[in-house]
């Protein structure tokens, strides 16, 4: 699976994490491109029914991004997002979804660098566990 | 109510892969079962008519006009006679949270049937089969060869397998519901679009609960019911007992509640939500009243069984289906 390119969802928060990874662009980081981006208002506003369906939806990996703890811009979305991310974390364990295909990280608004190597690192992960086989899995019931 | 001179509603009730207790939940009608006799001819039921299998299949098709199927679809036979009973019936309602969602035979989606027969046949305590014989669908006897139906590896929906019109939720269902829904029929009243869940409410059980809540929920620690000393008003969830309330369509009188138990689920997500869990996961993400990363890992760690518990009655009618193994 050398030459396997993974999709990787990112749920980027618009207040630290959208503007982190805007700034990766702007100062022409080079990172890998299996990353889409989402851009929500905070990552407290990320359910768990949105990672799910990125999984069913053939997503290979996902990522999660929010202002680091103490800066949310809503007071405490961050806190949240943080709490459902390891209630997450035990469910798709049990579900057989590998570790690694599933983080959440904080990525500030001058943490371009930051955001570059977190893709970069999730994408090589997720590239050495090969495709995400919850979806042909999903597709089995309809 | 006047159905001397209409013709008398042809009604079936089946099930599938299920314990018997949405069959006997219909029987809880008690005397109203009366008025449902005066309008209704039960043409198949198996825990209480001796109708065969070919006797169904000598039905024209659409000749029966309501069909309740209960039960998931877990073996050959269970998908031949939803199937069966599709082309049957004008009306299919799945019946129960194993028709709507899997149930509590869905949780098998959690393992396989591999790991299941070893259980079972081998490893269990109570077995002593030092061959390790397991069974099969097929016997060779004198008299010719006996069959049974084939148990699959996935744990399917009743609309996962053929198309259903309405869904009746519950574990077992609310038998008032029921009798609501079927006097609409008898009388004639117009009946909601196919695809709804019916004999439900569309808000959650949270809604109609007759506990106190506060505003701001906030829990330290969650606890098993057995740890915590119930006041009998307080939400179970500020008590830190783990309520499916919050994420469960209501529309089952509380009962577990008025029981002093905690919901469990069995009625299956309200309308706007698509996923059980998923939406619990998010609810109790807010409630965790603790900040810190070595904090929430603990608590996390209090929450037994995530997928047991936040989808007990949905494992196949979740987003996710069954795990991967």
């Amino acid at each position: 699976m050398s030459n396997f390119e993974p999709t990787i969802v990112a749920f980027l928060c618009n207040w630290c994490s959208y503007t982190g990874a805007d700034l990766a662009g702007t100062s022409r980081l080079k990172y890998r491109p299996n990353v889409r981006v989402i851009r929500i208002m905070c990552s407290g506003r990320i359910e768990p029914a949105f990672v799910l369906k990125a999984f069913q939806e053939g997503a290979d990996g996902v990522i999660i991004c929010g202002c680091h703890p103490g800066d949310c811009h809503y007071h405490s979305g961050n806190y949240k997002a943080l709490r459902r991310y390891y209630l997450m974390k035990e469910y798709l364990k049990q579900m057989g979804i590998e570790e690694d295909r599933f983080k959440l990280d904080w990525v500030s608004a001058s943490e371009g660098h930051r955001f570059a190597e977190l893709v970069n690192e999730v994408t090589g992960k997720v590239a050495a566990l090969g495709p995400c086989k919850i979806s042909s899995n999903i597709a089995r019931f309809t | 109510m006047n159905t001397q001179n209409k013709p008398k509603l042809k009604v079936a009730i089946y099930w599938g892969a299920a314990c018997g207790g949405c069959c006997v939940s219909v029987l809880d009608v008690h005397e109203k079962v009366l008025d449902i006799v005066k309008a209704v001819d039960f043409v198949f039921w198996p825990i209480a008519l001796d109708i065969k299998y070919k006797d169904v299949d000598a039905m024209p098709d659409k000749s029966i006009d309501v069909c309740l199927y209960n039960g998931a679809i877990r073996n050959s036979e269970n998908e031949h006679i939803a199937k069966v009973l599709r082309k049957k019936s004008k009306v299919l309602v799945a019946y129960g949270s194993c028709a709507h969602l899997g149930g509590i035979p869905g949780l098998a989606n959690l393992t396989t049937k591999e790991e299941i027969f070893r259980r079972a046949y081998e490893e269990s305590e109570s077995t002593v089969n030092p061959d390790k014989i397991r069974p099969t669908t097929e016997t060779k006897m004198p008299e010719g060869t006996l069959t049974l139906p084939h148990m699959y590896n996935d744990v399917k929906t009743l609309a996962q397998t053929v198309q259903v019109d309405y869904f009746i939720p519950g574990c077992p269902p609310q038998t008032e519901r029921l009798v609501e829904v079927l006097m609409l029929i008898i009388e004639g009243k117009p009946l909601p679009p196919a695809g709804s869940v019916v004999g439900a409410l569309e808000k959650t059980l949270c809604d109609t609960c007759p506990r106190t809540k506060s505003d701001k929920k906030l829990v330290k620690e969650f606890k098993r019911p057995w740890q915590v000393l119930d006041d009998g008003i307080t939400c179970l969830l500020e008590q830190g007992i783990i309520c499916m309330g919050p994420s469960t369509r209501g529309g089952c009188g509380a009962r577990c509640i008025s029981g002093n138990y905690p919901c469990r689920g069995c009625y299956g997500p309200p309308t706007d939500s698509p996923d059980p869990g998923a939406a619990m996961m998010s609810a109790i993400g807010s409630m965790m009243d603790v900040e810190k990363d070595e904090d929430i890992k603990k608590i996390v760690e209090q929450v037994v069984d995530p997928a047991g518990t936040f989808y007990r009655f949905s494992v196949p009618g979740s987003i996710l289906r069954r795990a991967l193994k």
